[in-house]
């Protein structure tokens, strides 16, 4: 075929700035004008003389334990100070040429999170278990859609139809959940719709070599004009043959759904909240432990290597897209039956384009990708809950932190990540 | 066998080259242009259309309960279904047809040409933001955001548009202008990080998408920007003399969709003849290559996001000046995200784009009469669109399902050969 099977330019090298071994001083910036705004506005400007509540327990726990009544300008003016002097030490790790490490900024972030909370819950109340319950709810599509990134991308396949996969899952879940009366076999159903969104991508992107950007986004369009056109024609209007499967229930975990906090928060979910601790463990085992997923690495990143050494390199690919499609499928199936009870006009609401920024945020590794994804589901939940309570500023600014948080996250901290090598490059035999 | 394989495979891949036409100098345009159809990528456009209507069709047809009703007794009277699928596709196409292109129905030449008047108004914004779009793809650049860039024009053309009143003309460049600044400056926000810090353009994009969607709903709070009297977020009416001059009496069709084809003309002689175009088509062919030639990369990103921001700003421009004349939160429409395909099936080229953005309008044109008149939802449009561009972006598979033979290479975008990118 002489069609566009033009070989793609050789993998770029590093760029000079990225041999360099100082670390650079974006990160103490960044965290130097957080702490500033910590410090300021919830600190210094935070009314004085309020209290801020947090619910701990909740009623089936095993022991109980009091509300946490805190003091709110004081105690956020003690953490914004954790942060100034969090800064203030990622500042000298620079001048001494040490790499901030991780650790520290996971610890600036619960600082400023907890900060916030503090100035924004002054005089009220609210159930920190509820807080995070509601977090992992809004996270479990990013965490599914994020590892269907990471299997596809570790492999060399840029896969930006995430958004499509959860769509098709939702869609199909709900429609064969409602047809046969039967949620489990709605969840396979789900798993299918992923798959077949996987398939028509893996096709065109590595059979047809069609640029992987492109089939990814046209398959996004097409999936949302397809099930928008058959909820106008089917669902909508006849929604009890159609559209009414009902939702998932809970299951709890006995004994560890009574430890305070976590246990009713990780162990009183639905099985595909389980479904999705088990596939984060599997695909970080399964990636950075076996011979399979050193393949898989090894395609994602030299395909022509893995070649010689007599990997299939097309065929990996294939199935790994394959494989990403029916854990987005299957994430999908969280919109309706884990948690509406019913499909709706474009429900996934562009989360598979947030998962995607997950992906990339958590550094294409499967528990990066969980902890951003948990990231952007607490953000998202908290706007949410403090939208309720009323917070000193306009609610769309709240529903925008997230998104700007994301911003300077990306790019004062995560800085230059690195895809895999031959990411997005079709591999063709020579 | 090993042996003889090699020279009997050889011959194929230069095959294409010997085979097709030379170009004589002589030939007329009509010449070329057959030649051009016959030999390669206008006929497998033309062919990916019919087939993304053919498959529309299908969904049409499978999904209308009168077909199904019909289709129970299939077997006994399968007459019975062809024909009424057949009506039900033919009634929801031709209303797609009148809608877009020609109402034959009506009695005048001006009210019968209107539809493809709506078809220009649909269109301009379309290819404005899928220039912009086009031209980040020729430097390497993904731009998603150009929804965001959309609602950022048009918040500063619209409020130049009531809420400054000055002299007639005036008012109208500084409208335009404003429009484009804001479109740029939001653009320009991803450039500059991306070359600043590296974060990625992808994730940048997407998140100034939903910030300038918190925007705009915020704003139409505010009593600067909230129609006095309006229980709902709209904006007031720009005023008459900040408004794009509409050429027909019954038609939205305005000055807009001139300001486009110029731009499409500004980005074709920036792309083709200028040395800033040149610098961003060497970065998008491969940075690493451009750094070592002496351009600055990191200029190049900065230059191309304020330039695509600023045309996707303009798309804003038109729909707040030209078509709609307030603002709404819904002011862009998934323009933005219309764009990304037009840009596509445009190949990233200008002209590409504009042909693009031409059929886009018509579908979006077609789509809502088709809707109101045969209660075909409109979403079938996002069907057909997209399996256009899977289509002609595979044209292997087209030239195997129609079987026509292999004459010419299909061109893949430029600027779009790499992944994630540097």
């Amino acid at each position: 075929m002489s069609a566009p099977t033009v070989q793609a330019p050789p993998p770029a090298a590093v760029a000079p700035e990225e041999l360099a071994l100082r670390p650079s001083w974006k990160t103490p910036i960044a965290f130097a004008v957080l702490a500033l705004v910590a410090l300021v506005a919830f600190g210094i400007l935070g009314e004085s003389g309020q209290t801020s509540t947090f619910g701990i327990s909740t009623g089936s726990d095993a022991w109980q334990i009091d509300p946490l009544a805190l003091s709110s300008q004081p105690v956020a003016l003690g953490l914004s100070l954790v942060c100034v002097v969090i800064a203030a030490y990622s500042a000298w790790l620079v001048r001494e040429s040490q790499a901030v490490p991780v650790w520290l900024t996971v610890l600036f972030a619960i600082a400023f999170v907890l900060a916030f909370l503090v100035w924004a819950v002054a005089g009220e109340q609210i159930s920190f278990t509820s807080l995070l319950q509601g977090a992992l709810a809004l996270s479990v599509p990013l965490v599914f859609g994020a590892l269907s990134g990471v299997l596809c991308e570790r492999a060399g396949v840029i896969n930006i139809a995430i958004e499509g996969q959860l769509l098709a899952g939702a869609f199909l879940s709900a429609v064969v959940a409602t047809l046969t009366g039967n949620l489990y076999v709605g969840l396979i159903a789900a798993i299918v719709a992923g798959l077949m969104v996987a398939f028509v991508l893996a096709v065109f992107a590595i059979t047809y070599i069609v640029n992987q950007i492109i089939v990814g986004v046209v398959l996004n369009v097409l999936v949302i004009g397809v099930t928008n056109f058959l909820y106008g024609q089917l669902l909508a209007p006849e929604a009890a043959t159609w559209n009414s499967p009902g939702t998932l229930p809970r299951v709890e975990i006995p004994l560890l759904n009574e430890i305070p906090v976590i246990g009713p928060v990780l162990f009183e979910q639905t099985i595909v909240v389980y479904a999705m601790y088990v596939t984060v463990i599997l695909v970080h085992i399964a990636l950075f432990r076996t011979r399979w997923g050193l393949r898989v690495r090894a395609v994602g990143e030299h395909p022509k290597a893995a070649d010689t050494l007599g990997i299939r390199v097309n065929s990996v690919r294939f199935r790994n897209v394959l494989l990403g499609g029916a854990v987005a499928g299957l994430g999908g199936a969280f919109f309706t039956l884990g948690n509406v009870g019913a499909f709706s006009r474009e429900m996934s609401a562009g989360q598979g384009f947030i998962a995607l920024a997950a992906m990339i945020f958590g550094r294409w590794s499967p528990l990066g990708a969980l902890g951003a994804a948990l990231l952007f589901g607490f953000a998202n939940n908290l706007q949410s809950v403090l939208g309720i309570i009323g917070t000193p500023i306009p609610s769309e600014f709240m529903l925008m932190l997230p998104y700007i948080l994301t911003i300077f996250a990306v790019a004062g901290l995560v800085g230059r990540v690195r895809a895999p090598a031959a990411d997005g490059e079709p591999y063709v035999k020579s | 066998m090993t042996d003889t394989q090699p020279p009997a495979a050889a011959p194929e891949p230069a095959a294409p080259e010997e085979q097709r036409p030379k170009a004589p100098a002589d030939e007329s345009f009509g010449q070329r242009f057959m030649r051009e159809l016959t030999s390669g990528s206008i006929l497998v456009t033309i062919l990916s259309v019919v087939l993304a209507l053919f498959i529309g069709a299908i969904l049409i047809a499978a999904s209308d309960p009168e077909v199904q009703d019909r289709a129970r007794y299939f077997l006994s009277r399968p007459g019975d279904t062809f024909s009424a699928a057949w009506d039900s596709v033919s009634s929801a196409y031709s209303a797609l047809f009148t809608g877009s292109i020609i109402d034959i129905d009506e009695y005048t030449v001006g009210r019968a040409l209107r539809p493809l008047a709506e078809t220009a108004t649909n269109a301009a914004p379309l290819i404005a933001a899928g220039l912009g779009v086009a031209l980040a793809f020729r430097a390497g650049l993904f731009n998603i955001g150009a929804e965001g860039q959309i609602i950022l024009g048009a918040i500063l053309a619209g409020y130049v548009g009531f809420g400054l009143h000055l002299p007639t003309g005036l008012h109208l460049i500084v409208g335009v202008l404003a429009g484009i600044v804001g479109g740029a400056v939001w653009g320009g926000i991803v450039g500059l990080l991306k070359a600043r810090t590296g974060a990625h353009e992808v994730i940048v994009t997407i998140m100034l998408n939903y910030v300038a969607r918190f925007l705009i709903a915020y704003l139409l709070t505010t009593a600067a920007f909230q129609r006095p009297g309006a229980s709902n977020p709209v904006s007031p009416i720009v005023d008459e003399s900040a408004q794009l001059t509409r050429f027909f009496d019954d038609s939205r069709l305005h000055l807009g969709f001139v300001l486009v084809i110029l731009a499409a003309f500004g980005v074709w002689w920036l792309l083709e003849r200028s040395t800033l175009g040149f610098e961003f088509r060497a970065v998008g062919a491969n940075p690493n290559a451009a750094r070592t030639a002496g351009m600055s990369v990191s200029r190049t990103y900065i230059w191309v996001m304020l330039l695509a921001g600023g045309l996707a700003g303009l798309a804003g421009v038109m729909q707040v000046l030209g078509t709609e004349r307030y603002l709404t939160a819904g002011i862009s429409a998934g323009i933005g995200f219309d764009a990304i395909t037009v840009a596509l099936l445009g190949r990233a080229s200008p002209w590409g784009t504009v042909a693009a953005g031409l059929l886009f309008g018509a579908l979006r044109a077609g789509g809502v009469p088709m809707q109101a008149g045969t209660g075909t939802p409109i979403d079938i449009i996002l069907v057909i669109q997209s399996l256009i561009v899977l289509f002609i972006a595979a044209p292997p598979l087209v030239r195997a399902i129609f079987r026509v033979p292999v004459r010419s290479a299909g061109q893949p975008v430029a600027g779009l050969q790499r992944g994630w990118g540097a």
